[in-house]
């Protein structure tokens, strides 16, 4: 396989409702903002993350149509589709098809679309992402899948309400530096514990927003990097996947994402590096509870200690380790298939040391773990500066 | 959106609980399955859930899908059936503070939710206290 990097990142200048903006805009301002980073105009493949454009706004076939509206007809263009990992899954398709040969150029790039349809409606396509016929089925929501999860973390390990409010808090401190975050302003703990119950024990302020946005990333053989970019190189040194039960309730244990520690595991074996090593880390915060859970499954936290690693500082910014220094899912927003992207730019600029108020200070590797569902597939990605 | 053909091939399971056993290696399967996860099997029997278990986690949801509108807030937990299989269920006839986890519940038929504007009732599973 050939070495792979990133040749280019973008965003949206602003996530969260953009009523003005339609999908294929969004998408289209994004992966400009990628290519104009990366300083190309032709690629060989793009590949479309989206989780559910079609019950959001009734648009499928994604690959043509932002082909087609980035004027790059005709070349070849796949949507890709796992969930809330989606985005992460449409990354490693890229990467897989630089590593191959298949491509030399791709644009990779993650969209969703949230806000045209009324929160019922965004309930009902986000819990498509659960089992519809033995989950959804029984009025289980993807707050109260959640929520699940945290119950059994509690009970278990003693995990506290005030501990899965502070990640909301580190989040939120850390979005409040990002200028497109949904929700750049901090929040304390008591506005957590004070927030509207969605379903106990999580609150409104437990749980990332929905959001239109969209991010984009140009990959190409590291080689081709040094010759084309003035800026640090940055090499993705791994690329995993791996997938667990579709239903929460068919886990032997509900307190550990499986998909989530067996891509971990993979990964650090492709990269040949350890937890710590890791200098700062963007991942799956969809609900407070995720992220402690996935910290522990990363290995980047103690098993249990999932709680404490926010309340003692040592995933903010100038902690040990900073997870979502972008303010993560919760307050930078969470379009879902955008979300896995969106970590390989925020990890991409860290590693290039262009993250302003939010550097994590001589980060040289970084991490992106991005989750479907409830951990029914989890993609990490271990990225270096070479 | 209650598709007749969709609502009427889960009704083993949702209203007599039919699970698939794998008669290889013994695994218990709700839904059924085509092939055993554990051995890669693909010979099943039909057996029946528990209808008695306890309940490992849950929730409150505060706030539903409209299917659900008229019962919110309601209660859903994952219950494992005596004999090991798991279910996602709504817990009712019981008070949100007695809910604990190792609850002893029953699993009852009820009616579940009412699809779109002409109201279509859907039945399944829910448990209640033992």
């Amino acid at each position: 396989m050939r070495d792979v990097a990133v040749l280019g990142v973008g965003l949206n200048s602003k996530w969260g409702e953009l009523w003005e903006m339609s999908l294929r805009d969004i998408f289209v301002e994004a992966a400009l903002n990628a290519l104009d980073d990366a300083g190309v105009d032709r690629v060989d493949s793009i590949v479309v993350g989206c989780m559910t454009s079609g019950l959001f706004v009734g648009q499928e076939h994604l690959g043509s149509l932002m082909s087609d509206y980035l004027g790059m007809n005709p070349v070849a263009a796949t949507r890709v589709e796992s969930a809330c990992a989606s985005g992460g899954a449409a990354f490693r398709q890229g990467f897989l098809e630089v590593a191959s040969g298949a491509a030399d150029i791709v644009l990779v790039g993650g969209v969703e679309k949230m806000t045209d349809v009324g929160g019922d409606e965004a309930t009902y396509a986000l819990s498509a992402a659960s089992d519809m016929e033995y989950e959804a089925y029984h009025g289980i929501t993807f707050p109260g899948l959640y929520a699940l999860v945290a119950r059994a973390h509690m009970h278990r390990f003693g995990t506290t309400r005030e501990q899965l409010a502070h990640v909301a808090v580190k989040n939120h401190r850390h979005g409040a530096r990002n200028p497109v975050a949904q929700y750049p302003y901090e929040i304390t703990v008591e506005d957590v514990l004070a927030s509207v119950m969605v379903a106990d024990p999580l609150r409104v302020l437990d749980c990332s927003p929905i959001t239109d946005g969209a991010a984009a990333a140009v990959l190409c053989p590291v080689e081709t990097a040094r010759k084309l970019s003035k800026k640090p190189v940055v090499k993705v040194l791994a690329s995993a996947q791996a997938s667990s039960t579709i239903a929460l309730h068919s886990r032997k244990d509900l307190t550990w994402f499986e998909s989530t520690a067996e891509a971990a595991q993979k990964a650090y074996r492709m990269a040949g590096k350890r937890p710590e090593d890791i200098d700062v880390a963007e991942v799956h915060d969809c609900f407070t509870i995720a992220e402690i859970v996935v910290l522990e499954a990363l290995g980047l936290v103690e098993r249990g200690k999932g709680g404490q690693a926010a309340a003692s500082g040592m995933t903010a910014l100038g902690g040990k380790i900073p997870v979502n220094t972008s303010g993560g899912l919760k307050s930078k927003g969470h379009p879902v298939g955008a979300t896995g992207v969106a970590q390989v730019v925020e990890i991409t600029r860290q590693l290039r040391g262009e993250s302003g108020p939010r550097q994590v200070e001589g980060a040289r590797v970084g991490l992106t773990q991005n989750m479907g569902g409830t951990g029914g597939s989890s993609v990490v990605h271990i990225f270096e500066t070479v | 959106m209650a598709n007749p053909a969709r609502y009427w091939r889960e009704i083993p399971q949702r209203y007599r609980l039919e699970a698939g056993k794998c008669r290889t290696c013994g695994t218990v399967f709700f839904p059924p399955r085509l092939v055993c996860a554990q051995c890669r099997s693909r010979s099943f029997e039909t057996v029946r859930l528990s209808d008695e278990g306890t309940l490992v986690t849950y929730t409150v949801i505060r706030v539903g899908p409209s299917q659900f509108a008229d019962q919110t807030p309601y209660a859903v937990g994952i219950v494992e059936l005596d004999g090991g299989v798991r279910i996602t269920a709504q817990i009712v006839d019981c008070d949100f503070e007695k809910l604990a986890v190792g609850l002893r519940l029953r699993v009852e038929f009820r009616r579940i939710q009412k699809q779109g504007e002409a109201g279509i009732l859907c039945y399944g599973y829910k448990c209640v206290p033992a």
